[in-house]
C-alpha cells in the first residue's frame, strides 16, 4: 500500500507570471500533510501542477506507488488519475447540470475504477449516506456542504491512492467545515490514503494534519514536522493572526 | 431503448416516409422543401454534438457543409462519381478537417473557439473562391443525367429519400453519443472542463471525437447539395444562414438532448419554407433572429428544457 509524493525544485506559472519558485515538498506514505497559506500564494497552482492541468516549467513531481516511481511532469491529467491520484478541486467544480449519480460515474472514468463501479458506488453511499437519498438530484441544486461531500465522493470513485484536497473549507459554514475535515480524516483511515490538503483555515487543517508546510508567494517558508510545531510557529501566527 | 433498435426504427421511419410520400405526393416542390428541412435536421443535429453536448460553439458550420458539397463537385469533375461515393467522401473529408480543426483550436475555449471557427470558415471560403478547378467564384455545375434510380419519378424525390435516411442516421448517431459513456464525458467537459480532467476524463480525445463526428455529419449533409441544386457557387454554400440556423435550431429545440435539434429544425426549417413562399426569402433570417431573442429570454433551455424542466435533466429512456 505504499504511496508517496515527492516534489523537487518545482517552478510553474502562467505565461510570463511565475507563481511557484523552486518548491520542494514531500508527502510520506499514509501521511496527511497540510499545505497552509492564504489566497494567491500558489496552493491551487501546485495542485494543478501535480494533476497535470498546469505544466511546470522546471522541477520534478514523482509519485511512488507500490515501489514504482512515476514521473508526473509531462503526463496528461487523465493518465495521472489513472495512476491513482485524485484531486478534490477548490470550489468543488462539480458538474452542476448532471445528477449525483452521473457525477459519481464520471469519477469512475479510470479503467481500474470502472471495473469496480458498483462496489465503489456502494462504498460512496455508505460513507456519504446523505448522497444516497439524492442520487437523481442535479448536483448544482444541492447545498454547499452536500456539494463538498459529493466532490469528495467523486474523487473516491477513482479509487485513489493519493488524495489531493484543495481548500475544502471554501464557502462553508464553520460547522460544515469541521464536518468535511472530519470526513477527510475518516476517508484517509478507511481507505489507507495518502493526503495532501491545501487549506487557509489553520485551526481546522491542523486538527487532522500529521505535519505541514507554509507556502508564501510560491515558496515554502516553513516546514512543521508536527502539528504542534505548526500551531506554535511565528510565521503562521503572523500570517494568520496578523501578530 | 437500445441503440440498435432505435437506429432500426429511425431508418425504417425514414424509408416509410420517403416511400409513402413518393407514392402519394406528385408536386416536386414538396420534396424540394422537405429536403431542405431535413438537411437542417442533419446540420442542427451535427452542430449539437459539439455545441450542445460538449459546449463548444461552432460558427463554421457552413464551412463543413461546403466541404461536403465541394468534395462531391471534385469527384464529379474527376470521374462523375456515383452519389453514394460522393456522400462517403464528403463525410470523410469533413470529418478529417473536423479532426484537424479540433486539434488546432480546442485549446481555445468559449468565445475564442467560436471566433476561430468563424475565421476557419472565412479561410476556406477564400480558398474555394480562388480554386479554379471547382469553378472559383463562378461556381460549378453538377447535373444528374439519365433516369432517376430505384424507380423514383424525379431526382428531387430520390434526393429527398436519401436525405431522410441521412437524417435518421445522424439522429441515431447523436442519440448514441448522448446515451453512451462518451456522452457523459462530453457533458462533463461542457459543465466543467478542469473537473472533467481531474476526474480522469481524457478531455482532448473526447473533444476530438466530438469535432470529428460533428464535422463529418455536416459534410454528409453538404455532399448531396450540388446534386440537389445542380449549380453551386461559394457565396451560396458558405452562406451565414447555415451557421446561424444550425445554432438557432438546437437553441430553440433544446441543446442537452438529441431530440432538441430535431424539433428545432423541423419547426424553424418548416416555418422558413412557408415564409419563403408566402412572404419573402429575405424575412427568413429576421425570423430566426426574432425567435432566438424570444427563446433566449423565455425558454433558455429550448422546447425540450421547457417541457422537462424543474430540476431534472431532460433525457430519453
Amino acid at each position: 500500500m505504499a504511496s508517496s509524493l515527492r516534489i523537487d525544485g518545482l517552478r510553474a506559472g502562467y505565461g510570463s507570471v511565475r507563481v511557484i519558485h523552486d518548491l520542494s515538498l514531500r508527502v510520506g506514505e499514509g501521511e496527511t500533510v497540510a499545505l497552509l497559506g492564504t489566497n494567491g500564494n500558489g496552493k491551487s497552482t501546485l495542485m494543478h501542477c501535480i494533476m497535470g492541468v498546469v505544466r511546470p516549467g522546471a522541477g520534478r513531481i514523482v509519485a511512488k506507488l507500490d515501489g514504482i516511481e512515476h514521473d508526473l511532469a509531462g503526463k496528461a491529467p487523465h493518465q495521472i488519475v489513472q495512476l491513482g491520484i485524485a484531486l478534490v478541486p477548490e470550489g468543488r467544480h462539480l458538474f452542476p447540470r448532471l445528477t449525483v449519480d452521473e457525477n459519481l460515474l464520471l469519477g469512475a472514468h479510470r479503467s481500474d475504477a470502472r471495473r469496480r463501479i458498483a462496489e465503489n458506488l456502494e462504498l460512496c453511499f455508505e460513507t456519504f449516506p446523505a448522497l444516497a437519498q439524492r442520487r437523481d438530484q442535479l448536483a448544482g441544486s444541492m447545498s454547499g456542504g452536500e456539494q463538498q461531500m459529493l466532490a469528495l465522493a467523486r474523487a473516491l470513485m477513482t479509487a485513489p491512492r493519493i488524495l489531493l484536497v484543495d481548500e475544502p473549507s471554501v464557502g462553508l459554514s464553520p460547522l460544515l467545515v469541521a464536518q468535511v475535515i472530519a470526513k477527510i480524516e475518516e476517508l484517509k483511515r478507511r481507505f489507507g490514503l495518502t493526503v495532501l490538503m491545501a487549506e487557509q483555515n489553520l485551526a481546522q487543517a491542523i486538527r487532522i494534519a500529521d505535519r505541514g508546510y507554509v507556502i508564501v508567494h510560491g515558496r515554502i517558508e516553513f516546514e512543521g514536522a508536527s502539528r504542534e510545531e505548526l500551531a506554535k510557529n511565528d510565521l503562521v501566527k503572523r500570517l494568520y493572526l496578523g501578530l | 431503448m437500445k441503440t440498435s433498435s432505435f437506429t432500426a426504427i429511425a431508418l425504417c421511419t425514414a424509408l416509410l416516409v420517403a416511400g409513402t410520400t413518393s407514392a402519394l405526393v406528385t408536386n416536386d416542390y414538396f420534396f424540394s422543401a422537405s429536403y431542405t428541412v431535413l438537411q437542417f435536421v442533419v446540420l442542427a443535429t451535427a452542430w449539437n454534438i459539439l455545441g450542445g453536448f460538449t459546449g463548444y460553439v461552432n460558427f463554421g458550420s457552413a464551412a463543413f457543409f461546403a466541404l461536403g458539397a465541394y468534395s462531391s463537385i471534385v469527384l464529379d469533375k474527376l470521374f462523375e462519381a456515383p452519389i453514394t461515393l460522393s456522400i462517403l467522401s464528403g463525410t470523410a473529408v469533413a470529418a478529417l478537417v473536423g479532426l484537424g480543426m479540433g486539434y488546432l483550436t480546442l485549446r481555445l475555449r468559449g468565445v475564442f473557439f467560436a471566433i476561430a471557427t468563424l475565421a476557419f470558415a472565412e479561410v476556406l471560403f477564400t480558398f474555394v473562391v480562388n480554386w479554379d478547378y471547382v469553378g472559383g467564384a463562378r461556381g460549378a455545375y453538377v447535373v444528374l443525367q439519365g433516369r432517376p434510380p430505384l424507380g423514383f419519378r424525379s431526382f428531387v424525390q430520390f434526393l429527398f429519400a436519401i436525405m431522410a435516411l441521412m437524417a435518421a442516421g445522424a439522429v441515431a448517431i447523436a442519440r448514441f453519443v448522448q446515451t453512451s459513456t462518451l456522452g457523459l464525458g462530453l457533458a462533463a467537459i461542457r459543465d466543467d472542463e478542469v473537473a472533467a480532467e481531474c476526474s480522469g476524463v481524457p478531455t482532448l480525445r473526447l473533444k476530438l471525437v466530438s469535432t470529428t463526428v460533428s464535422g463529418g455529419l455536416m459534410g454528409m449533409a453538404g455532399a448531396t447539395f450540388p446534386y440537389f441544386l445542380s449549380y453551386v457557387e461559394p457565396h451560396g454554400v458558405f452562406s451565414l444562414s447555415y451557421a446561424v440556423n444550425s445554432i438557432a435550431m438546437p437553441l430553440i429545440g433544446g441543446m442537452y438532448d438529441w431530440a432538441g435539434p430535431v424539433i428545432g429544425a423541423l419547426l424553424l426549417g418548416g416555418l422558413q419554407q412557408v415564409l419563403q413562399v408566402n412572404v419573402s426569402a429575405d424575412w427568413n433570417l429576421f425570423l430566426v433572429g426574432a425567435l432566438l431573442v424570444v427563446f433566449v429570454t423565455i425558454a433558455p433551455h429550448g422546447i425540450m428544457g421547457w417541457t422537462f424542466r424543474r430540476g431534472r435533466r431532460a433525457r430519453p429512456t
